[in-house]
């Protein structure tokens, strides 16, 4: 008997002779990453990715997935092979260094709770 | 601190499925503005205009988009790619939108004199084919041919947004408000099939051959575009209308860009004849006006007087 | 930089982060089999999402009213959109989606099987709204706690817009009893088929789940099979009073001692049978999609090569 699960969160799919290997398919568009400001005052923010076969379709392939609710006010995207990144495994000497310096953040300092607006 | 973003949200989840009457999002269906669009749909007939015209010319504007609504919302699940599959849907719906409001509007200003209003599903649903007055390149099938659903969104929506930039100075509230809404959505139509058509005709010598083509199929359909009806001749005088006859040279001048832009040739093929010189806006319409309908009204037919 | 870890070190970090329960992200070392677990989840999640455009994309054309064909409309759209979300969260694992759309249309991977059903009424679109979205979004809220990062992003983006899609299934099912006694019939007729369908959609019972454990202890499940049907019971039982409708299981009552409706045990061979590729609308589900990717391909190709000659015109 097949084994299936509904872990998949749409409902009841098998969790056996289910291949996941990886390749690629000849011809498909490259993938880049979207990055949304979601109104003035913020920064733009990445909320995901999208296939087009050049920037400019990026750009509006973006924009009818990412902004179909009215969620942005300007839209950036980059090749997703274009990003240089560090990597999360070698986080210790990246970004150790800023972990101990407790005073950049706000919680750091005690306020009084009848002082407002802090 | 085990509070974290996904939890909140989860939580937010979680209560909707229990708040089972909910209000509805107007955006979630709509776009933003089409609220304050209705609100004026009971606007009064500007003065010295005739309200037979103005409903008619109301139900062209609204035929047109809702037509190629219907046409654009075929492609539902059959798309080329998914990211096309949302860029097609915001389409239609877009001009879905702007349909609704169209035939609102024709439903109430017709009604007006007599106190019989028709809403705008008495309209889509229950008018037959002759009562229609949509131009025959929004009924044309695409038959799931990429190339025939770029073509025609090419001249239409370019067509479409050079009328709809002139109806902003409409002496019509309702026809300002739809064109001020519309400009933008159809400056986007129109850029997407632009692009489009740039791929196709400056792709593969495949494609190349595939769009010119469609542009072929669709170009017979172009010349009635331009044509002035009496209804239209009339409301042109008034304020209210565009005449189709003078967007020809900007709907020209951007086909002829685009195309040659593209590597493709603009067609020489005689236009698609009228019946007794009636065409689309007269109520003649091709033969796919009919299955097109019977798809739309079969269900809504099925059941008169329900509400859904 | 670092000296190189060794796997037992990374095993022992994953662990760390999972046991903190925070997120696994794209670049971390992570076990192949949990890699190998999540391409398999997440991308028949995303497969789910666009087959099940075809069931409710078959009654777009013929909504019976204008607000209902742009609400309809959307929602269908929504889920290319959240196919399209989900294939993106696969992909940082190192898959691509042309290769997970091979896999869908040769067979080789799975999608849900309540779309393996037929839409017959526009009752249907309603129901699905209910019933499947609500099953769905029963299994999908705990995802937005994943351990994965990205997929537990897509699922809080994509739980925002399922609970749109239950309302208007909801709301469109309240307008259908509302109004004349066919459409009352339709609703009645159409949740009878879904019911049971719906139940399945939690997959086999406790008992016959192996993979549940290793799941929660990643991280990547968080509630049992059982336990999410049971939530969903519970949840239906007074939308289904709310709406004058009967649920089709002579079996289900309120038990007060155990706080939860009792309900008869869904016919798992009927499952088992559909799943396996003998359900009502298998074969014409997955030679729908692989048409429409067939037949685009000279869309793509054109796109593609589109792009190479304007890059070498710069």
């Amino acid at each position: 008997m097949t084994e299936y699960t509904a872990e998949g969160g749409h409902g009841a799919v098998p969790t056996e002779g289910v291949p996941t290997g990886s390749g690629t398919t000849k011809g498909s568009w490259p993938l880049y990453e979207v990055f949304v400001r979601g109104k003035r005052g913020l920064n733009h923010v990445h909320v995901g990715s999208i296939h087009a076969a050049d920037a400019e379709m990026a750009l509006h392939n973006a924009r009818d997935l990412y902004t179909r609710r009215n969620e942005g006010v300007s839209i950036w995207v980059v090749l997703a092979s274009d990003i240089t990144a560090s990597s999360p495994a070698e986080k210790d000497p990246f970004f150790a260094p800023a972990g101990d310096k407790v005073y950049r953040h706000p919680t750091f300092y005690a306020i009084p709770e009848e002082v407002p607006h802090l | 601190m085990r509070t974290t973003q996904e939890d909140h949200d989860a939580t937010n989840a979680y209560q909707s499925l229990a708040d089972t009457v909910g209000h509805d999002d107007p955006r979630w269906a709509f776009g933003t503005g089409v609220e304050d669009v209705q609100a004026e749909i009971t606007s009064p007939v500007p003065d010295g205009v005739d309200a037979a015209d103005l409903a008619r010319y109301c139900l062209m504007l609204g035929d047109d988009a809702l037509i190629c609504a219907q046409r654009l919302a075929e492609w539902v699940s059959n798309a080329p790619e998914l990211e096309e599959e949302v860029a097609l849907a915001n389409t239609a719906l877009d001009l879905l939108g702007q349909a609704r409001v169209l035939l609102a509007r024709a439903g109430h200003v017709e009604g007006s004199g007599t106190g019989t209003a028709r809403d705008e599903d008495a309209l889509a649903y229950l008018r037959a084919e002759p009562e229609f007055r949509n131009v025959a390149l929004a009924e044309l099938p695409d038959s799931l041919d990429f190339g025939r659903a770029i073509a025609r969104l090419l001249v239409f929506s370019t067509w479409r947004l050079a009328l709809l930039h002139r109806l902003l100075a409409s002496r019509d509230p309702v026809l300002a408000a739809v064109a001020g809404k519309g400009v933008k959505e159809l400056a986007y139509h129109r850029d997407y099939a632009a692009r489009w058509t740039l791929r196709l005709g400056d792709g593969t010598p495949e494609s190349h051959r595939r769009m010119q083509a469609a542009v072929d199929a669709v170009w017979p359909y172009v010349e009635e575009l331009f044509r002035t009806s009496d209804v239209e001749r009339r409301l042109v005088g008034a304020g209210v209308a565009v005449d189709p006859a003078d967007v020809r040279a900007e709907v020209d001048g951007v086909l002829d860009e685009v195309l040659s832009r593209a590597t493709l040739t603009r067609p020489t093929v005689p236009p698609a004849g009228t019946v007794g010189g009636r065409g689309g806006r007269q109520g003649a319409h091709t033969e796919h006006l009919g299955h097109v309908l019977a798809e739309l009204q079969s269900l809504a037919r099925q059941h008169p007087g329900a509400s859904w | 930089m670092t000296a190189t870890l060794d796997e037992q070190e990374l095993q022992g970090r994953f662990e760390d982060v999972i046991a903190a329960d925070q997120r696994i992200e794209p670049r971390d070392w992570m076990p192949e089999a949990y890699r190998r677990t999540l391409v398999r989840q997440i991308a028949q999640h995303a497969h789910s999402e666009i087959i099940g455009m075809q069931p409710e994309g078959n009654w777009i054309l013929r909504a019976p009213s204008l607000r209902r064909k742009a609400i309809l409309l959307a929602k269908v759209q929504d889920e290319a959109g959240h196919g399209m979300y989900l294939y993106a969260a696969a992909e940082t694992l190192g898959v691509d989606r042309a290769e997970l759309t091979d896999k869908l249309v040769t067979g080789k991977q799975k999608y849900s099987s309540i779309f393996n059903y037929p839409a017959l009424s526009y009752a249907d679109v309603g129901v699905i709204g209910w019933l499947v979205d609500g099953a769905a979004i029963c299994n999908q809220v705990p995802l937005c706690r994943c351990s994965y990062g990205p997929y537990a992003r897509a699922m809080i983006r994509i739980c925002k817009e399922e609970s749109f899609h239950q309302r208007q299934g909801y709301e469109l099912l309240l307008a259908m009893v509302n109004g004349t006694d066919a459409q009352r019939e339709m609703v009645q007729e159409s949740t009878n088929r879904f019911w049971w369908p719906s139940l399945m959609m939690f997959g086999p019972p406790d008992a016959d789940s192996p993979n549940t454990s290793q799941s929660m202890a990643w991280g990547i499940k968080r509630h049992t099979n059982d336990e999410l049907r049971q939530r969903f019971v519970d949840m239906t039982v007074p939308q289904a009073e709310a709406l004058g409708i009967t649920l089709p299981d002579p079996g289900l009552a309120w038990n007060e001692e155990r706080g939860h409706y009792d309900f008869s045990e869904p016919d798992w061979t009927e499952l088992q049978a559909v799943i396996s590729g003998s359900g009502p609308c298998n074969a014409q589900r997955i030679a729908h999609r692989k048409r429409a990717h067939d037949e685009g391909e000279w869309v793509r190709e054109a796109a593609a090569a589109y792009a190479r000659k304007q890059e070498s015109r710069r």
